[in-house]
């Protein structure tokens, strides 16, 4: 384990590598320039070019790619070429909320859709697999811009329960931390939740119907220790695996969400930097969330060996 | 589901609403701030930030009368070549330090060579020189009819401590040490989220109330807070449920649901609003000659353009004639006439005198700017009635930035027009309004080029008898409907709406936070 684990991460390099190459080229290679947006709507070519040297954007591409990687081997990731603060500065702000309406959000989907799912399989063919699952659909076309606005109308803007946007850290208290998680956890967690469960039941459907668990039922051990205990275990690859491949989905989905709550992550850091063409945070931001991806399929793999006895790196 | 969700919200914690009635003043503003250096960009969003943080030497009343501000008493030699300034007494940066002449004259140096209307009085400046540390001078080459004009224009000089203003010019100033009303808290600064300003203590204030940008700017509230929130329809929640207090640019399609608010405010604090404006490149035919920019003209209908754009006929003007704003100074209809009415049969016989037969015509559309994309499918519909063999160009306004300071012919990567917006004082003078200019090469991009409107711009500026001012600006006009450096398509505006928990708010052209109160 111990040598598939250091191969795998030594692996990351050469991904990394490829990732910086490829993401600097597509940046630096596509229309747009941010020296045009610094200077404003009304500013003359000359004060764009001013711009543009004092940004070093005039060198040569192979010049400045050189000078970034150079940069970047020594964990500098450059500053942002608007408002001059480190892009490892601007991450690490953004890093919090997102992180905390990930963990939020996944939490929420797991402890609703696993329940659901195996519920609806145990009753496959019900009413209650018909209506959750229907729901399940539902949830999964609805666009996440339009369950966030439903929500805040109804919870915040009518009720009042609950701030309509923004985010407080950690720090400053947990009730307001809470507070401005909820209604944007449940907007992204439901599209989530309802992928989850539809996978939770179509496997459990297929683990349900094997021969160990028919012994299960006639040894007369209840229902409850069949479905969580031999079914459940069984099922938890596949499950396990689109959890981790919906984090993907959730890092898609957080930038609306975050724009629809006001909520200062990574997802609209990302956003802006790209329409402003910050390269400099375009670029840092990029390879994080390479490496974030890269380790995440790596922790899917390691619970892989936990889940399943038979697979041995 | 109600149930459910209030459960969880009484266990976490208790309810929201709004906050309690403190000092702070927080407003959604329509930009993030990014930049820091107010010579270093034309973004409206960190000049807002400079006349926060910042003072001037002087600002413009309502009646666009340079007012002193920072100044306390100022001479003007008989020959019109000297100006001395004396400052009032008792101004301190954020730092604590006091505001001295070599910290203005410093500001003023880096002002005149780094910002259009700076650019303007350095041509006419030969030295600016301290006197003694509460006193300065400029000292003219020749005649200048605007000195004061320019310094409290909108886009005027910052004044910044010495040592700030003296950096190297090419690079940007990110440090935030002002004299103005609020100084920045930097700790509390996130880019793309929040910038945070509290009262400047040491501010001493004129004694002259508030008006415009001048007289006294005191700051009433403890805290003003940024926010930087891009989804409208949140903003509008927020603002509804009394998270916020100030929406500084909400989408006009929002005015009249807000108007209907009895919680709410709307104001029209800009009475000079936005011009929207057509820019022909003056570099490729068939808009490479007076006939084919006026062609251009006969196809305006600026109704036809409003209702596009904005829609909500309170928020427009019917007509505006005037290349310098209605509502203005220099509000003037002369040479209009062929703007008044569409005539595609003359636009047609205008493009054809230019020498235009069916080539294309490349248009750049852009997609992420709602207003200049609405503006542009009404300028290809008149274009197309005219004959006119359109080439739509579509990109973002990030390329479309790019795109457009490309002079070649339209076969090698260059255009014909672009749609775009300025507004405020800057576009009320001649001299300050960086789409008039005609300077040809020299000029902002589509090198609107006419030497004879340049020299009546020269005229203008250098008179500094004021009564002649009016009919120097009418043969300004008259001559710029010929050669059409730009066409005005109309004029709106952009009302701010806050809470009703909010008093005092100034009618100015850009928002300023001095003067408000919250109950």
């Amino acid at each position: 384990m111990l040598g598939f684990l250091i191969r795998r991460v030594l692996m990351t390099i050469p991904v990394m590598l490829v990732v910086a190459i490829v993401v600097f080229l597509l940046l630096h290679l596509s229309p747009g320039d941010p020296a045009a947006i610094i200077a404003g709507d009304n500013a003359t070519t000359e004060d764009i070019a001013r711009i543009r040297t004092s940004l070093g954007l005039d060198k040569p591409l192979l010049t400045q790619f050189g000078l970034w990687i150079f940069a970047l081997l020594q964990g500098d990731f450059g500053v942002s070429v608007f408002n001059k603060v480190s892009v490892w500065v601007l991450i690490t702000q953004r890093m919090e909320p997102t992180i905390a309406l990930a963990l939020v959000t996944m939490s929420f989907a797991v402890l609703i859709a696993v329940p659901i799912g195996v519920l609806a399989a145990w009753k496959a063919g019900t009413w209650v697999d018909h209506v959750t699952m229907g729901i399940a659909v539902l949830a999964f076309s609805a666009p996440v811009f339009l369950i966030g606005y439903g929500l805040v109308y109804e919870f915040a803007r009518t009720l009042r329960w609950l701030p309509v946007q923004g985010y407080t850290p950690y720090a400053q208290g947990f009730t307001g931390f809470w507070q401005h998680l909820v209604l944007p956890a449940i907007t992204l967690g439901l599209v989530f939740a309802a992928l989850l469960a539809r996978m939770t039941r179509s496997t459990m459907l297929d683990v349900l119907n094997e021969d160990y668990i028919r012994t299960a039922r006639a040894k007369g051990l209840a229902p409850a220790a069949v479905l969580v205990r031999h079914a459940l275990k069984n099922a938890a690859v596949p499950i396990v695996t689109t959890i981790g491949l919906g984090i993907a989905l959730l890092i898609g989905g957080v930038v609306v969400t975050e724009s629809v709550f006001a909520i200062p992550g990574i997802g609209r850091l990302t956003i802006e930097a790209v329409t402003q063409r910050d390269y400099p945070v375009i670029q840092g931001v990029i390879l994080i969330a390479s490496c974030v991806y890269v380790l995440i399929n790596l922790g899917i793999d390691v619970a892989y060996a936990f889940l399943d006895p038979r697979i041995r790196y | 589901m109600r149930r459910i969700l209030l459960t969880i919200v009484l266990l976490l914690g208790t309810l929201t609403g709004a906050s309690a009635s403190d000092k702070t003043l927080r407003a959604v503003v329509h930009a993030d701030l990014k930049i820091l250096d107010p010579t270093w960009t034309t973004i409206y969003i960190t000049n807002r930030y400079g006349y926060l943080v910042y003072d001037t030497l002087f600002s413009f009343d309502s009646k666009f009368q340079p007012k002193p501000q920072m100044v306390d008493t100022w001479t003007v030699s008989p020959d019109s070549l000297t100006y001395t300034f004396t400052l009032r007494p008792g101004l301190v940066f954020h730092d604590g330090q006091p505001v001295t002449a070599a910290d203005c004259v410093a500001s003023l140096k880096r002002w005149m060579v780094k910002v259009s209307s700076g650019q303007i009085l350095g041509k006419f400046v030969a030295s600016a020189e301290v006197v003694d540390p509460s006193t300065f001078r400029l000292i003219l080459k020749e005649p200048f009819g605007l000195v004061l004009d320019m310094l409290g224009n909108p886009t005027t000089a910052f004044m910044m401590p010495e040592r700030i203003a003296s950096k190297p010019l090419n690079e940007q100033i990110t440090e935030s040490i002002g004299s103005g009303p609020f100084k920045m808290l930097r700790d509390e600064w996130r880019p793309g989220n929040k910038a945070v300003f509290a009262r400047h203590e040491g501010y001493v204030p004129r004694k002259e109330p508030a008006d415009y940008l001048s007289g006294g700017k005191i700051a009433k509230v403890d805290r003003v807070e940024w926010l930087y929130i891009p989804d409208a329809n949140t903003t509008l929640s927020a603002l509804m449920a009394g998270e916020i207090d100030y929406f500084e640019a909400p989408p006009l399609d929002f005015i009249r649901l807000m108007k209907d608010n009895p919680d709410l405010t709307v104001l029209n604090i800009d009475k000079l609003g936005v011009q929207g404006l057509i820019r022909p490149n003056s570099l490729n035919p068939p808009f490479n000659s007076f006939k084919g920019r006026q062609a251009l003209l006969s196809m305006i209908d600026q109704e036809e353009y409003m209702q596009a754009v904005v829609g909500d006929d309170s928020l427009y003007m019917k007509f505006c004639g005037a290349f310098f704003l209605c509502n203005s100074a220099n509000e003037t209809d002369i040479g209009s006439a062929p703007m008044r009415k569409p005539d595609f049969a003359k636009a047609k016989a205008l493009l054809k005198e230019a020498g235009y037969n069916d080539e294309k015509m490349v248009v750049l559309m852009p997609t992420d700017r709602p207003q200049y994309a609405a503006a542009m499918t009404v300028l290809i519909a008149q274009l197309r009635k005219a004959g006119v063999n359109v080439d739509i160009q579509s990109a973002d306004w990030s390329t479309i930035s790019v795109r457009r300071a490309k002079r070649e012919p339209v076969e090698q990567g260059g255009w014909n027009l672009f749609i775009t917006t300025h507004g405020g004082p800057d576009v009320m003078t001649p001299a300050t309004n960086t789409w008039f200019s005609s300077r040809c090469d020299a000029a902002n991009v589509g090198w609107a080029c006419d030497p004879e409107l340049e020299r009546l711009v020269g005229v203008w500026m250098r008179e500094t008898d004021a009564s002649k001012h009016k009919a120097e600006i009418e043969a300004i006009q008259a001559r710029a409907f010929e050669s059409l450096p730009y066409v005005p398509f109309g004029q709106f505006f952009q009302p701010i709406a806050f809470r009703k928990t909010l008093t005092g708010v100034l009618e100015a052209p850009l928002p300023v936070y001095w003067n408000i109160e919250k109950k």
